[in-house]
């Protein structure tokens, strides 16, 4: 208890010193925090995928469709539940600020294979009544301050033209997980609208972004994957099946470049604050170092001494690094709210705040270490010749 | 360097009327210095002794202008100190203040030369002609072969010689001493006495010095004591008097 | 107003060694960042501005933002190739090349990972019109072949592509029979091919884009406002230069967001730890302040004093901070455009200009950490400092 007051008391002496860094190490443990959301965010989609669902995607690149008659070929696999498909809508809500996810779907297998997408029965029924209807998350219906009933209007890139849909349903998403930002609507009546207004060149009517494959064992994947692909090999439009997080994450992987930079520099924002409290703690320590020889004197060994640096570093790295995360909450909400839709899981999680307080409490000890061991080897006539 | 004798008609050089000091400490107003009257000549030698707490460190300041009185006149070469401003003040300072220090004051990471050269940044001499000054006044203390030497390879001794070049480089009239030879030992104390003994004699200087050392005031001509902030004795040194007319 | 000198300044920074070297650490870590983020916005901006020519135009669909978006149909390109203004070689054929772009998923040297590579379809008129495109290994493909050519940061950061070996794509092998080098500019990241045999190859009727050279070079508006006006066509038309800029928007303005909202972050830890050093500068040395004053220096003086250790302080930092950043230039990086939704190939670009910012940014953060500190040690009195000496 002597220890713990002895360095609250130190630790204030030089409340201007403490205070500021206490502020960088705030600042230090937000950013760090802020990163690590960041690169966190952009695997939620990886986070989010079920073990039980496939997607089957065209072999050349996801930018080539599948034909729509692969759907019964693959529900007659070995191993496979169900199949749906979706395509990529890619449409722009207003200006291309509002980005989000819009996927036309075959709802009734789509809505069964994603079970997380919570919608109440009378909503749902209404989506699957109304060929131009569509469902949207909870978080994009508040965005956009959207009820049910109301029109939604999109501007189309890939399928041009303008599209109205009516919302009959808002989903909830089961867990935090669940991305609350997308819309879905019926593949359908994107297919029969296409073929009217294209024409000739309605020729992409009848195909599928992917399809998404409901498998019974999650052991089987790799197995049904393979049968699948086996059924379209050689043909017009081979296939590439895998798990639905590997597919996730090759979207991970084609931003790899940046995600490493963010991750590095996350490491060296705390390298920095290491610095700063390295210096803090070699300062105070020098001025310390009459009184660090009075206490030897006196008799208390070089362990106390270093105790009493030691602890006064990790004293002031426990508050600021509880400071930080506390407010990392709040920079993280703001974050969220400035990227929009681009990052539509934005959370902090609770690994990273237990590396926020570890960052904290580790730059705390190394910033002590040096100057605690100098000190406790500090020869008493040296050190009281210091007084001066 | 040596100045013309004093006549016996020339107005003082420090004319001090009334002075008085007070700190404000919260609502406490404490005086430090209450209507000290004090005439110093051209080419006097005066020491200012007095116990802790007497104002004497106080008066010192305010007649090197390194302070501000709370009342009463001041008066140095005819110029009105009290009513200078600050940047003014700054600048009659380094014209006509050469300073000495108990602790030497000198700026660890300047050589000693580079310390003596100092006040004259403050003039509008060339490099050149700063050089000749500092060499000079190196060489009046005797310590011209230390010239570029850091004060932390310099004794005690050596390092007030060099505060000592340095208070005299620009050709100050006025010498302000305070504890010159507080932190060192009988021989390097009398060392150091000896030269300001020469800045007087021969130079001419005008030196007001605070002390406690018996020794430093016995150099001094004129003995001023102070207590509680006020003048209470003001005599010719005795011991003084007689070394200048044994010397004559 | 007479200054404190020079020396005094620097050497007081030597004499603290440790303190200087991790205060001026940390500044150096924070302008590395700031550099580097700078660096790679430029760079990507100078790969796609690389690659448009100046007299190039680009025709797409109305609306399509991204060439894999666009679909121009085989009579809507022959339309515009009949349109006045092309321009003609030497040999009287007019330099407009129908080009279908595709995207094909490829695993990545070493990590295997996949990521999309654009295969274009293109001409003898398209190599024509691509004039920093030169073959460093092996040869052109051959027209009407399977063969193709592959871009130089394909070649080396892919697996399968390189000389003489054959990717598998929409039922044919395809030979790459040629390495380019495209001079830092986007094509470094694509594979080409023949344009016809592609379009069979993916049955496709219609094009992706149609490039051509203007035969005059101001002559653009004219083309497009035909090109645009005309009711048979949905396209519209783009100087090259500009449509490759606009693609480079998105990516280039992501980074340079992100990179400038977190060194403003870290920067505070930095010039936090600037004050502390400033600080403990100014408490360690009021004796030394209070016989400058005495002496007769201004508060000015000492204000500048403090302020140009702060900003001599934060120029090391800055300096060391940058010719880290420097050595970035050596790292080749690639990443997926955004807007394009395939691979770019670039470089960390150093350019006088982000020297200089990098320089004002750290000489802003020694400012503004100084500046306090240095304001104290100005208002001291001289008598309370001498009496602290």
């Amino acid at each position: 208890m002597f220890l713990l007051r002895l360095l609250l008391k130190n630790a204030l002496r030089h409340k201007l010193r403490t205070t500021l860094t206490m502020v960088g190490l705030v600042v230090a443990v937000c950013a760090f925090g802020l990163l690590r959301t960041i690169v966190d965010a952009w695997y939620a989609g990886v986070e989010a995928s079920a073990s039980t669902r496939l997607v089957t995607r065209n072999a050349i690149s996801l930018t080539f469709p599948l034909p729509l008659n692969y759907a019964e070929r693959i529900r007659a696999v070995d191993g496979v539940g169900s199949v749906s498909w979706a395509n990529w809508f890619g449409g722009i809500y207003v200006s291309e600020r509002n980005f989000f996810a819009q996927f036309a779907v075959d709802p009734p297998s789509y809505l069964a294979l994603y079970p997380e997408y919570v919608l109440p029965d009378e909503q749902k029924q209404a989506f699957l009544r109304d060929r131009q209807g569509a469902v949207v998350g909870r978080k994009l219906a508040d965005k956009f301050g959207w009820k049910v009933g109301d029109a939604i209007p999109l501007r189309g890139t890939l399928y041009p033209g303008t599209w109205t849909f009516t919302l009959r349903g808002i989903y909830d998403g089961a867990d935090a997980k669940t991305d609350e930002q997308q819309m879905l609507f019926h593949w359908k009546f994107l297919s029969e609208t296409m073929r009217q207004r294209a024409g000739a060149a309605g020729a992409n009517a009848d195909f599928v972004g992917v399809y998404v494959v409901g498998i019974r064992e999650p052991d089987d994947a790799a197995l049904v994957s393979q049968r699948i692909d086996a059924l379209f090999r050689n043909s017009l439009a081979e296939t590439l099946t895998e798990t639905e997080k590997a597919f996730q994450l090759s979207f991970v992987a084609m931003s790899e470049a940046i995600l490493v930079a963010i991750q590095a520099v996350s490491y060296i924002v705390v390298l920095i604050i290491m610095a700063v409290m390295a210096n803090t703690m070699m300062m105070t320590a020098r001025e310390r170092l009459a009184e660090y020889a009075t206490l030897k004197a006196l008799g208390f060994g070089p362990g106390f001494v270093v105790r009493l640096l030691a602890g006064e570093s990790l004293l002031i790295a426990l508050v600021g690094g509880l400071a930080g995360i506390a407010l990392t909450f709040p920079l993280a909400a703001g974050f969220a709210q400035a990227a929009g839709t681009l990052f539509p899981i934005f959370q902090v999680s609770p690994l990273t705040q237990a590396l926020q307080l570890g960052a904290a409490l580790l730059v705390g000890a190394v910033a002590a270490a040096w100057p605690a061991w100098r000190m406790s080897r500090i020869e008493i006539v040296a050190g009281l010749r210091h007084v001066a | 360097m040596s100045t013309p004798p004093v006549a016996a008609d020339e107005p003082p050089l420090i004319r001090i009327r009334d002075l008085s000091k007070a700190y404000v400490r919260g609502t406490q107003v404490i005086p430090v210095l209450q209507g000290v009257d004090l005439d110093v000549r051209r080419a006097e030698f005066v020491a200012l002794m007095g116990p802790s707490g007497s104002g004497k460190s106080t008066l010192l300041n305010l007649i090197a202008g390194i302070d501000k009185p709370s009342g009463g006149t001041l008066e140095i070469g005819g110029v009105d100190i009290v009513g200078l401003g600050e940047g003014d003040l700054a600048d009659w300072r380094a014209a006509n203040v050469g300073f000495i220090f108990q602790f030497y004051n000198l700026l660890p990471v300047l050589t000693a030369a580079e310390n003596v050269e100092l006040p004259l940044l403050l003039t509008g001499l060339s490099r050149r002609q700063r050089r000749e000054h500092v060499d000079a006044a190196l060489a009046m203390v005797r310590l011209d072969d230390r010239a570029d030497h850091y004060p932390n390879e310099l004794s005690g001794g050596q390092q007030q010689r060099v505060a000592i070049a340095r208070a005299l480089v620009t050709d100050p009239q006025l010498i302000v001493a305070d504890e010159p030879t507080g932190d060192l030992d009988r021989v390097t104390g009398a060392e150091v006495l000896s030269l300001l003994d020469e800045l007087h004699r021969q130079l001419g200087k005008t030196i007001v010095m605070v002390t406690h050392d018996p020794k430093a005031a016995a150099r001094a001509e004129r003995l001023v004591h102070l207590e509680k902030g006020v003048l209470v004795a003001d005599d010719a040194n005795g011991a003084a008097e007689a070394a200048t007319a044994h010397a004559r | 107003m007479k200054a404190v000198p020079l020396a005094y300044i620097a050497r007081n920074l030597w004499v603290r060694r440790v303190t200087t070297a991790l205060t001026a650490l940390g500044m150096a870590l924070v302008v590395y960042v700031f550099a580097t983020v700078l660096m790679m916005s430029e760079g990507i901006r100078a790969t796609l501005v690389a690659t448009g020519q100046p007299d190039n135009a680009v025709v797409l669909r109305k609306g399509a933002g991204a060439e894999i978006n666009s679909a121009v149909s085989r009579t809507q390109a022959a339309i515009v190739e009949s349109l006045p203004g092309i321009a003609t070689d030497g040999t009287g054929r007019l330099l407009v090349s129908k080009e279908p772009v595709v995207l094909n998923n490829l695993p990545k040297r070493g990590s295997g990972k996949p990521s999309n590579v654009t295969v274009r379809g293109t001409s003898e008129a398209g190599l024509a019109l691509r004039p920093q495109v030169r073959l460093v290994e092996g040869r052109m493909f051959r027209p009407g072949t399977s063969e193709i050519v592959a871009g130089r940061a394909i070649a080396d950061g892919f697996d399968g592509v390189a000389l003489g070996q054959t990717l598998r794509f929409a039922g044919r092998e395809w030979r790459v029979v040629g390495v380019f080098d495209a001079g830092r500019s986007a094509f470094d990241s694509e594979i080409w091919g023949d344009a016809e045999q592609m379009m069979q190859a993916f049955r496709r009727n219609a094009y992706s884009t149609v490039v051509f050279r203007l035969a005059d070079a101001d002559a653009f508006e004219r083309v497009r406002a035909q090109i645009e006006g005309d009711p048979r066509l949905t396209l519209e038309a783009k100087p090259e230069v500009r449509f490759y800029a606009e693609q480079s928007e998105a990516l280039a303005t992501f980074i340079s967001i992100l990179g400038t909202a977190l060194t403003a972050i870290f920067s505070i830890g930095a010039i936090v730890g600037a004050m502390i050093t400033m600080f403990a500068a100014v408490a360690q040395r009021t004796g030394e302040i209070g016989t400058l004053r005495a002496l007769g220096f201004r508060r000015g003086a000492v204000l500048a004093a403090f302020l140009g250790e702060s900003l001599l302080l934060a120029l090391v930092g800055g300096l060391a901070g940058l010719a880290a950043a420097s050595f970035m230039q050596a790292v080749d990086i690639s990443t997926t455009n955004f807007q394009t939704f395939s691979e770019i190939a670039f470089r960390f670009t150093l350019t006088p200009d982000i020297a200089l910012r990098t320089l004002l940014f750290a000489l802003f953060m020694g400012l503004v950490g100084g500046f306090v500190p240095a304001w104290r040690a100005a208002r001291l009195k001289i008598v309370d400092c001498l009496r602290e000496a």
